[in-house]
């Protein structure tokens, strides 16, 4: 594609929706820009003109593209054709976590029409509203309460209800939405087609938060367990992947890492490749070296090949001592969630004190597929075809690297291998497309398994100190939480292409690291990073904001840099935290000798925290008594236990807790994991199925990263760069039986659904062996080493 | 470069390619086939995985000279939409899939796997998939999906 035009993007468009548009005269972004003749205005209603009074609602981030589709139009996320099809807009994606059957089920529900007469399409800067990133378990909040998505389909379904009680000559009152037409409630005879209403035309109105959202007692498509439609084609292996995309004249890139973290490129010495077959081109830019051949092989075998001589780096942390090395770091950023200033003097007066540390490692995404993407970058203008979880934010980036003008970059999302969190694919965007600005065509490049897992942005390590106190008859009377984390990097979002490896290689810093000790006293609630422990009250601004009961309470995050690239990694933060608080809540119990699920529900005082905790523990026929049990070990050598963790995630962006049940060898520390029970509260479930299958998935994710996963290192570089030295759990392990127990919640908002079944896993699991054995596990992962370690101190 | 001839999916092909490459790029470049997939490119994930005469095998670690004039087949030459082996219909009817880059390895694995041990327990399939890769976990759904495939090719 020489000239990534307008006319040439629809033509990636699903051809229903491009029909519907060529229909209508009108390219994407005209159709939403453009005021020509053949637009209709809608009258607008009272809600309206009240919604109007009130301005826009505040659906995006503040730094949303300025050409973005603007979120307030109805026409940024809904078109309806002259066929009555209906197209929907979503910055949203599906990365196989279902977002896309629950998107349209959503869109189906609200506007009236069948499931498959709704084409979604999926983040594309040529079509799309900017909504950030698809991340943090925001999708379901962001698109499915009152703005957006389902406020967009909520104020066109009430457009269409007035238009078609103008068209008919009856009061909307007693008109009614159904099939994809208006009709009177008593006279089915007496209707019109939605296309007859709009086709082709906009709506030309504001979303209006306060439209009628369809009550769940009504839906017939939301909320029910339908199939993905793209189960299909994954199944029959025709699924178009970020990995499958070919363009015309397409060459295949490879690139040269450094040989150590912190290395900066002496010499690339190209007649080590002189004739090799294929070679097209080596590029360099300051420390980015990458080659383009013919063929992927071709371009392996170059890279390969290709002498580069890099400058001796520094030596990195030992990773033995890494933990400790973390609290004595410089410069630090300090950084209080929360504080009520008598917390030492509540530990002094407590009559028991409890300390304990908890350890969690960098883990890394490991996507099972290494990041891909494909480039087309001619003169001033590039298209990128790429599994980004932000489309906007790449094409922002994308403009800084390769020195063009952002409306002339076009980033288009096609799913990439699972990535859960910032992965490699924005780092291979860049690489994919320097090669092609390079060399003038389309260029394709999928990572080797080592340079994906070597460099990609991993999941934070931590170390976490826990203090409370107990009062004479058990009860928490203060709890203090302080942890280190490093950073370094993050998301690119719109500014900083140096947060991942290749922006940093080609010259961009990462974002700026600013150090600040002491923190300032928070002014505003936020436990986005779940610091906060749920049974503490969070007061903050003059009012409790927590999950908890408990009135003393400090958390305290020390962030300082990181000698290797950091990014949220599903969970980030939330699920070290909670390993920490749920693990030590554990502790708590054991102290005051409670059984740990009356000990929680004690400190808990938001009831959906309650329900999910009486839902796990019920279901999995909780054996009420103080851990740990006396009797858990066998004649046999094997002890059994059960644990429970739970998360408010986010302090009330979804609620879970899980039961784990274990079996743990004495003799070798290894353990089976036989069973995890996790209840799930995530608002209206919109999926059941869809649910399950993310809660299942998450319940084992989180089991492989308690079990198995840690980034390791040696003095110059990361050593676990393949499935041999990072342990992922394989499809054949003893797969524990999972049970998702889903509480649903028509009557409250959509919250977050993906990342609350993994934040549990590690504290239950911790817990469970607690109760089998008397012992305590602190660092995750819990090899059998360190739980034999545990064992026998 | 060298003529190399290749039967996949009941098609023969006559390719002109450095006979050294691996399997999985002739397969996925220049065939275009989007059903094998690279994953990590030294035989340990699976994602790659075609059969070669029924067999399971990881084609970004074999050279496509050692598989000239044999039958090959790839997740697309298993079934259709239409006509569905047992597995894929199983992996339907369970939703057993997240992401879906790993189908390749799990489906093939698992024809491969249950063509000779048709009788296999429960854990003997499971320790058959035991060199396969998901990393969403999908774990119980596709275990539960071989299962009930298992039992519906035993009909």
């Amino acid at each position: 594609m020489k000239n990534p035009s307008q006319k040439a993007s629809e033509s990636e468009m699903v051809q229903d929706a491009a029909d519907a548009l060529e229909r209508a005269g009108f390219s994407r972004r005209n159709f939403i820009k453009g005021t020509g003749a053949l637009i209709v205005g809608f009258s607008m209603g009272g809600a309206m003109e009240a919604f109007a009074a009130q301005g826009r609602p505040a659906v995006f981030g503040e730094n949303a593209s300025p050409d973005s589709p603007p979120a307030a139009e109805v026409d940024s996320w809904i078109a309806i054709g002259s066929d009555g099809t209906v197209t929907a807009y979503t910055g949203k994606e599906e990365l196989g976590q279902g977002m896309s059957t629950a998107q349209t089920q959503l869109v189906a529900e609200e506007l009236c029409v069948p499931f498959l007469r709704v084409n979604l399409i999926v983040a594309d800067t040529a079509k799309t509203p900017d909504q950030g990133v698809t991340s943090g378990s925001q999708s379901h909040p962001a698109n499915f309460n009152r703005n957006n998505l389902a406020g967009a389909c909520a104020t066109a379904r009430q457009a269409l209800l007035d238009l078609g009680s103008k068209k008919l000559g009856i009061p909307a009152e007693q008109l009614v939405a159904v099939d994809g037409t208006v009709r009177a409630k008593n006279d089915a005879t007496k209707k019109v087609a939605y296309a007859d209403l709009v086709a082709g035309k906009k709506f030309s109105l504001k979303v209006d938060s306060s439209a009628k959202r369809k009550p769940a007692s009504e839906w017939t498509v939301l909320g029910k367990p339908l199939g993905r439609p793209d189960m299909t084609d994954m199944v029959m292996g025709t699924f178009e992947f970020a990995h499958n995309v070919k363009r015309p004249g397409m060459l295949h890139g490879m690139v040269i890492r450094p040989s150590a973290v912190g290395a900066n490129l002496m010499n690339v010495d190209e007649s080590s490749v002189t004739g090799m077959p294929g070679l097209v081109k080596i590029v360099v830019k300051k420390n980015f070296v990458g080659v383009v051949a013919e063929k992927p092989w071709q371009a392996i075998q170059i890279a390969k090949r290709l002498s580069v001589t890099w400058s001796p780096a520094p030596e990195l942390p030992k990773q033995e001592t890494f933990y400790e090395h973390l609290r004595t770091q410089r410069p630090v950023r300090d950084i209080l969630l929360v504080n009520s200033k008598d917390v030492d003097q509540k530990l002094a007066g407590a009559a028991t004190v409890v300390k304990a540390t908890y350890l969690h490692p960098y883990q890394m995404h490991g996507s099972v597929g290494s990041s891909c993407a494909v480039a087309d970058v001619q003169g001033d203008k590039a298209t990128v075809w790429s599994a980004t979880q932000g489309v906007w934010h790449l094409r922002a980036t994308l403009a800084m690297l390769l020195e063009l003008k952002p409306e002339n970059v076009h980033v288009i999302f096609k799913r990439g291998s699972g990535c859960y969190g910032i992965n490699g694919a924005d780092a291979v965007s860049y690489d994919a497309a320097m090669l092609s600005q390079a060399v003038g065509k389309p260029v394709r490049i999928q990572l080797t398994r080592k340079d994906e897992m070597a460099w990609e942005n991993y999941g934070f390590a931590f170390t976490i100190d826990e203090r409370a106190g107990l009062d004479a008859q058990g009860n928490i009377v203060a709890w203090d939480h302080e942890a280190w984390s490093p950073v370094l990097g993050n998301r690119p979002v719109y500014t900083y292409p140096g947060n991942v490896i290749t922006g940093f290689l080609v010259g961009f810093q990462p974002e700026e690291f600013k150090p600040r000790t002491p923190a300032p006293e928070p002014t505003s609630f936020s436990n986005n990073s779940n610091a906060i422990p749920s049974y503490v009250v969070g007061h903050v601004g003059g009012a409790d904001h927590g999950a908890g009961t408990v009135k003393s309470e400090r958390a305290l995050l020390h962030n300082v840099i990181s000698p290797f690239w950091t990014g949220p990694l599903r969970s980030p933060q939330r699920l070290q935290n909670t390993f920490a608080h749920e693990s030590f809540m554990d502790e708590l119990a054991a102290h005051a000798k409670a059984d740990p699920v009356e000990f929680r529900l004690r400190h808990l005082s938001e009831p959906r925290m309650v329900d999910v905790v009486k839902a796990a523990s019920v279901n999995a026929k909780w054996d009420a008594r103080p851990s740990p049990n006396p009797h858990a070990k066998s004649a046999t050598g094997f002890a059994t236990g059960r644990g429970i963790s739970c998360v408010a995630y986010e302090g009330d962006n979804g609620f879970s807790a899980m039961v784990a049940e274990v079996q743990v060898e004495l003799a070798t520390g290894k353990i089976l994991v036989k069973r995890l029970v996790v209840a799930i509260d995530a608002g209206p479930v919109s999926n059941p199925d869809g649910l399950r299958n993310q809660s299942e998935g998450g319940a084992l994710q989180g089991l492989s990263r308690a079990l198995g996963e840690e980034v390791t290192w040696d003095d110059h570089n990361v050593t676990s760069v393949d499935w041999k030295t990072y342990h992922s759990l394989p499809l054949g392990f003893a797969v524990p039986k999972v049970d998702v127990v889903l509480l649903n919640r028509p009557d409250l908002p959509a919250t977050g659904a993906g990342e609350t079944a993994i934040t549990v896993v590690a504290g239950a699991i911790a817990n469970a062996i607690f109760d089998a054995t008397g012992a305590r596990i602190r660092q995750v992962p819990f090899t059998a080493e360190r739980i034999k370690a545990a064992l026998a101190g | 470069m060298s003529a190399i001839s290749l039967i996949v999916n009941g098609k023969t092909h006559s390719l002109d390619v450095d006979p050294t490459t691996p399997l999985l790029y002739v397969l996925s470049d220049d065939l275009g086939l989007h059903g094998p997939k690279f994953g990590c490119g030294l035989g340990q994930c699976g994602a790659c995985t075609v059969l070669v005469k029924g067999q399971a095998v990881r084609s970004c670690i074999t050279a496509v000279e050692a598989v000239q004039g044999i039958e090959i087949v790839t997740l697309e030459g298993l079934g259709t939409p239409e006509r569905p082996h047992p597995i894929q219909k199983a992996f339907i009817d369970e939703q057993a899939a997240q992401c879906g880059y790993c189908l390749s390895g799990v489906i093939l694995t698992a024809k491969a796997f249950l063509d000779k041990n048709p009788k296999a327990t429960e854990k003997e399939i499971q320790e058959g998939m035991s060199r396969v890769l998901c990393r969403c976990f999908t774990h119980t759904r596709m275990l539960r999906a071989i299962g009930n495939a298992q039992k519906e090719m035993a009909r």
